[in-house]
């Protein structure tokens, strides 16, 4: 909604020396955001002036030498436009002047001195919509009466100030000049004007056409015909109000339905009484239905939408927009006038699919009924008096609306408590009289009662609003809330795997949740269906990610192409899925590694299964989870190397998936793993707690065996715990060799042994026999050659 | 006798000749050993008539004492040395790079939810969350939003069916955690998560994060619109900039009433007006305001006897501020440069 300065003084006598920024800004302050704020046209240095003598430019087929007389001297000026012609009276810009296309400066174009320019009404910044075809091509033409040498914005009733506003859905009563007076009648305690809406009606004439409301979606409809209209220019006012406002001028009754609809927020429409026929319905709309709105545009209608319609079919989409077939044209001499109240979600369903426009905007916010009576005879008034038309005496009325006064009692101590404040009854009811509330004292209650214009307020908590906004909000001094200490609790495990993963040297990353479905199912063997978008924004983003894997191989393309290798990144996010027709989301760490990984002092190695590994087992330790874990092979994910690849299970249960990345999905090397929190974070883990030391000494052996290539450590390491018993307290890998005096089917696989007993100190002869009945059970088990012990 | 004095210039002599602890230790040897001179010469003593033994043996252990003196002194003289000499070939050049020892690094949004969830925990705040997939009843009915509300139209939600959607708001999580708490106990919690709007341009990604804050308690503890105040101050001055100021402007917001949207000093220009600020000298940051009766109704607690409330800043918004990232883009592009350089502590 714009604020033109010269329209809301017909409302309310704002001091002319208050600059515009500082209406803006106290706007603001009582929440009305603005948009942009300055004058209408904010071109500088023009006056108006005389062209004395016209001359064709030697030098070119079409610039004009002129002389202009501006009052304090006579400039020569250059000019191109083909309707510059002497005796006119033109608008100049000075040197120096600053307009929206750029800084006119003293010059010389082809070989003759220009010290000026003369302007059209389009590079004075207004928008082409405001502007015929001559006012664009051609300097603009002023009148006879135009005072050389005097301000030709002013001249031209221009001379405007206009704020643009963005206000918030709830304050509908601010879509009029009527409701901006309220507000700033608010701020700066000035009262409100009335509106004349007084007009002399002819008694003879009756509608001659029937109303009828089928439709249970409007509450109120006002009828009324005006007779003897003559279409014309509307007067250079209205004009001007109306392009201050964003609307642009078409003819004297058009812009009268227009300018009461700035004027109060009540958006009417007039039909052409001659083109109506004698039955007019207000029903719902039928599916299919069609309808030619008077933008020219044929529109599909369906049963949500409210139409006007005669015994010919629609005539107006109710809310939105009127029908072609009934507009105001230049041959109309009757008019019928509308003003309703449309069902505010309806229009907005209407408007949302169809079209919005200033009336729909109006609609969709709620309308006070006491203004749908107020414009009815505004716009007789103006027709009257602008259109020379003649008010019939007959009014249709269709009202089911209750417009009484909301009456809302409110103590100083209710207002106090919610805002934290000391202010006083006085004050509060000051602040209620400023807003036009009239409020009545009861013992220690006020009973206020809050006009029908402002349709947001019907609770205690609203008025409580009222007074915080027009009290000044930023008068009340913060503090802290005044509540027991308590301990406030927050996810440790989350930022604990988040430190550990950083600690391990990986970067954290934050990635979108939006994929195409085509890949959702990728990373995993996992049975669910994809969540799919009901509306995407595009087919590349249609879908919920599963696997955050994608996401993240996203980001190692990113770097990637960036020539940065060395990739070791990883996420906690979740991922969605449909099951049994159930939404889910699960909670999940993913990462993935590519490149050097930096492994202990001033060394990095190339990641391989191992280190991504690694991270997971460091992980787990942390956890808790030490012995609880298990990789296992099976079948992977075709995305994943079918060799270098492993499910984890904790607990006997798989919590996740860890491996290379086949080489069908990307030519490099790069590791990925994937854990599910939620399930990873179901094992519960014990307190840590002081576990005694062992007094006595362990003693450490190592052996190697020769064995087939394909037997698992994992394996070996049960046989030699089950050999070892209780007093083998670690076993260790800590040497694989395949190679050179080593058979092809073969390899080397050398372990440390570490002997513990709580109770007393080992004996060699007691090592050594557990020691050989380790090495008797592997060589004996998977027909294993020792090759070296120690 | 000769031959003691003989052996002790000999000792003199060879003591003067040693530079290793080698040589002093075979020197050792010479004389101590079992066929050393001084156990040889002191086998002589047998065949020396019997008044002579005495003096012998005396001058004998002079020797052996003046050996052992020399000895002790010269070797630690000599192990002194050697010390010396492996320090002095171990010198390095100090000024030679590092060996680096590499940290990963935590993504700025984590960092800056760590220090807030710190922040509000110590005020005896809870951190709790939500689903992302929401119910519509939970994201919009029982925050006031009823059905046909302009601010829950299918543009600006993703549905995934009629009644479930990504959630546009971590406001559903309010609405949770009073139903779960049955309009019986205080809340004081925050809520960071992400949040959904089917929008895309310019300065909107449809994938953004938010922080819910919400109090509420008993009316008599009176938490007040100046609480709000007190508590965005502190929240504002602790992760933007102590010496900012705060500006309130009333609002609308169906969950809350009153509502406000609140401003704090641009930290660029220090209010003065730059292009971050677009010349108004203030940053808008957080949505707040009292809870609306209707909401605490709808979820089971009695707007007669609870009161509070709730505020909530973009996370994405105070955490570019908060490390001066211009563009919301480089934190969902995930440079690895980018993400590398938010591996140290924060200065305080």
């Amino acid at each position: 909604m714009i604020l033109s300065r010269n329209f809301i003084k017909d409302y309310i006598d704002i001091d002319d020396k208050k600059p515009i920024e500082e209406i803006a800004r106290d706007m603001v302050n009582v929440g009305n955001e603005y948009d942009s704020c300055g004058p209408l046209i904010s071109a500088t240095s023009l006056v108006i002036g005389k062209v004395l003598e016209v001359k064709m430019h030697p030098d070119s087929d079409h610039l004009h030498l002129c002389k202009v007389d501006i009052g304090s001297e006579i400039l020569d000026i250059v000019c191109g436009a083909p309707n510059v012609r002497e005796g006119l009276k033109v608008i100049v810009a000075k040197d120096g002047a600053v307009l929206p296309g750029g800084v006119i400066k003293k010059g010389v174009i082809r070989g003759c001195a220009s010290n000026g320019m003369l302007c059209s009404m389009k590079e004075l910044g207004l928008d082409n919509k405001f502007l015929s075809k001559a006012d664009i091509e051609g300097i603009a033409e002023l009148g006879e009466d135009a005072v050389i040498g005097e301000d030709p914005i002013h001249y031209l009733g221009l001379d405007d100030e206009v704020i643009d506003f963005e206000l918030t859905a709830n304050r509908g009563d601010e879509l009029s000049m009527l409701g901006l007076a309220y507000e700033l009648g608010a701020i700066y305690s000035l009262k409100v004007k009335d509106i004349d809406t007084s007009y002399s009606s002819v008694q003879d004439e009756n509608l001659k056409f029937s109303v009828d409301i089928q439709s249970n979606r409007c509450s109120l409809y006002l009828a009324k015909k005006v007779k003897n209209v003559k279409i014309g220019e509307s007067p250079a006012f209205i004009k001007n109000r109306l392009i201050a406002c964003g609307i642009r001028p078409i003819n004297n009754v058009v812009d009268i339905s227009n300018y009461v609809m700035l004027e109060t927020g009540q958006p009417l429409h007039f039909y052409d009484a001659a083109c109506l026929g004698d039955k007019l319905i207000v029903r719902d709309a039928v599916d299919g239905e069609k309808l030619k709105t008077l933008d020219g545009q044929d529109r599909v209608l369906s049963k949500e939408d409210i139409v006007i319609a005669n015994q010919d079919g629609a005539i107006g989409l109710a809310g939105v927009m009127g029908g072609f077939t009934t507009e105001v044209s230049e041959h109309t001499t009757s008019i019928i006038i509308e003003s309703a109240i449309f069902d505010a979600v309806s229009v907005r369903k209407t408007s949302k699919r169809i079209l919005r426009s200033e009336a729909s905007n109006r609609f969709e916010k709620g309308l006070d009924p006491k203004r749908t009576y107020m414009a009815m005879d505004r716009a007789c008034h103006l027709l009257e008096k602008y259109a020379s038309g003649s008010v019939c005496s007959y009014s249709y009325a269709y009202d089911q609306t209750t417009s009484l006064d909301k009456v809302i009692s409110i103590t100083c101590h209710d207002i106090n408590s919610v805002l934290g404040t000391d202010i006083s009854l006085n004050s509060i009811v000051q602040v209620f009289d400023r807003l036009g509330f009239v409020t009545k004292i009861e013992n220690d209650t006020m009973l206020v009662s809050v006009p029908s214009r402002r349709l947001d307020i019907s609770i205690k908590e609203d008025l409580i609003e009222e007074v915080g906004r027009i009290y000044g909000i930023n008068n009340i001094q913060g503090k802290l809330p005044n509540l027991p200490i308590k301990a406030g609790s927050y996810d440790k495990t989350t930022r604990f795997i988040r430190n550990k993963m950083v600690d391990l040297g990986l970067n954290e990353v934050l990635t979108q949740i939006f994929l195409p479905d085509s890949v959702v199912h990728q990373y995993t063997t996992d049975q669910f269906d994809t969540v799919m978008l009901l509306d995407p924004l595009s087919v590349e983003k249609n879908a919920l990610r599963y696997s955050l894997i994608p996401s993240l191989m996203k980001v190692y393309q990113y770097n990637k192409s960036r020539n940065l290798n060395d990739i070791s990144i990883f996420e906690m996010a979740k991922g969605f899925y449909l099951s049994n027709h159930t939404y889910g989301e699960e909670y999940k760490l993913a990462m993935v590694m590519s490149g050097e990984y930096y492994v202990g002092l001033n060394q990095t190695k190339k990641v391989d299964f191992y280190i991504i590994k690694g991270i997971i087992e460091e992980l787990f330790h942390s956890l808790g989870y030490a012995g609880r874990y298990r990789f296992v092979m099976g079948e992977f994910p075709l995305e994943f190397h079918p060799g270098q690849s492993a499910y984890i299970e904790v607990s006997g249960k798989r919590v996740g998936i860890i491996g290379k990345l086949h080489p069908n999905v990307v030519d490099d090397d790069v590791f990925v793993a994937e854990i599910s929190l939620d399930k990873l974070l179901q094992n519960k883990t014990g307190k840590n707690k002081y576990k005694e030391l062992n007094k006595f000494p362990s003693i450490k052996k190592d052996f190697a065996v020769i064995l087939d290539k394909n037997i698992l450590a994992e394996d070996i390491i049960k046989v030699i715990k089950k050999a070892g018993g209780k007093k083998l307290t670690d076993v260790k890998v800590f040497d694989v060799y395949v190679g050179k005096n080593i058979d092809e089917d073969k390899k080397s696989i050398a372990f440390s042994l570490t002997f513990e007993d709580y109770t007393k100190t080992l004996t060699d002869e007691e090592v050594t026999l557990l020691f050989e009945k380790v090495i008797q059970a592997v060589t004996d088990k998977y027909e294993a050659v020792l090759r070296d012990h120690d | 006798m000769e031959r003691i004095e003989e052996l002790k210039e000999k000792i003199n002599y060879d003591f003067e000749t040693v530079i290793h602890l080698e040589e002093l230790n075979e020197l050792k040897v010479k004389y101590l050993g079992k066929k050393g001179l001084i156990s040889e010469l002191n086998t002589t003593i047998k065949d020396l008539p019997k008044e002579e033994k005495k003096n012998f043996g005396q001058a004998m252990n002079e020797v052996k004492v003046l050996f052992q003196e020399k000895y002790l002194s010269l070797k630690a003289k000599l192990e002194e040395e050697k010390i010396k000499e492996k320090l002095e070939s171990e010198r390095i050049d100090i000024t030679l790079p590092s060996t680096k020892v590499r940290r990963g690094s935590k993504h700025p949004m984590s960092l800056a939810i760590e220090e807030i969830e710190d922040l509000f925990v110590s005020m005896g705040y809870d951190v709790v969350s939500g689903p992302e997939l929401e119910s519509d009843e939970y994201c919009f009915e029982r925050l006031n939003l009823p059905k046909g509300h302009p601010a829950r139209d299918m543009q600006d939600s993703f549905y995934i069916t009629k009644d479930y959607l990504l959630r546009t708001q971590t406001s559903s999580v309010q609405a949770r955690y009073m139903m779960e708490k049955q309009g019986k106990e205080p809340i004081r919690i925050i809520v960071p998560g992400k949040t959904y709007r089917r929008e895309d341009d310019a300065t909107h990604a449809p994938q953004f994060s938010q922080i819910e804050g919400l109090v509420i308690d008993k009316k008599e503890n009176h938490v007040s619109l100046a609480d709000l105040k007190g508590t965005l101050e502190v929240f504002a001055r602790h992760m933007l900039g102590s010496n900012l100021d705060l500006r309130f402007r009333p609002s609308y917001f169906p969950f809350t009433e009153p509502s406000y949207e609140v401003d704090v000093t641009c930290f660029k220009c220090h209010g003065k007006g730059c292009n971050l600020c677009k010349q108004t000298g203030w940053i808008e940051v957080f949505a707040a305001g009292m809870v609306h009766p209707n909401v605490l109704r709808m979820n089971g607690y009695d707007p007669e006897v609870w009161g509070g409330f709730a505020f909530g800043p973009g996370w994405d918004r105070i955490t570019m501020f908060r490390y001066g990232i211009p563009d919301i883009r480089l934190m969902y592009q995930n440079d690895i440069r980018f993400l590398q350089e938010f591996d140290r502590k924060d200065g305080e």
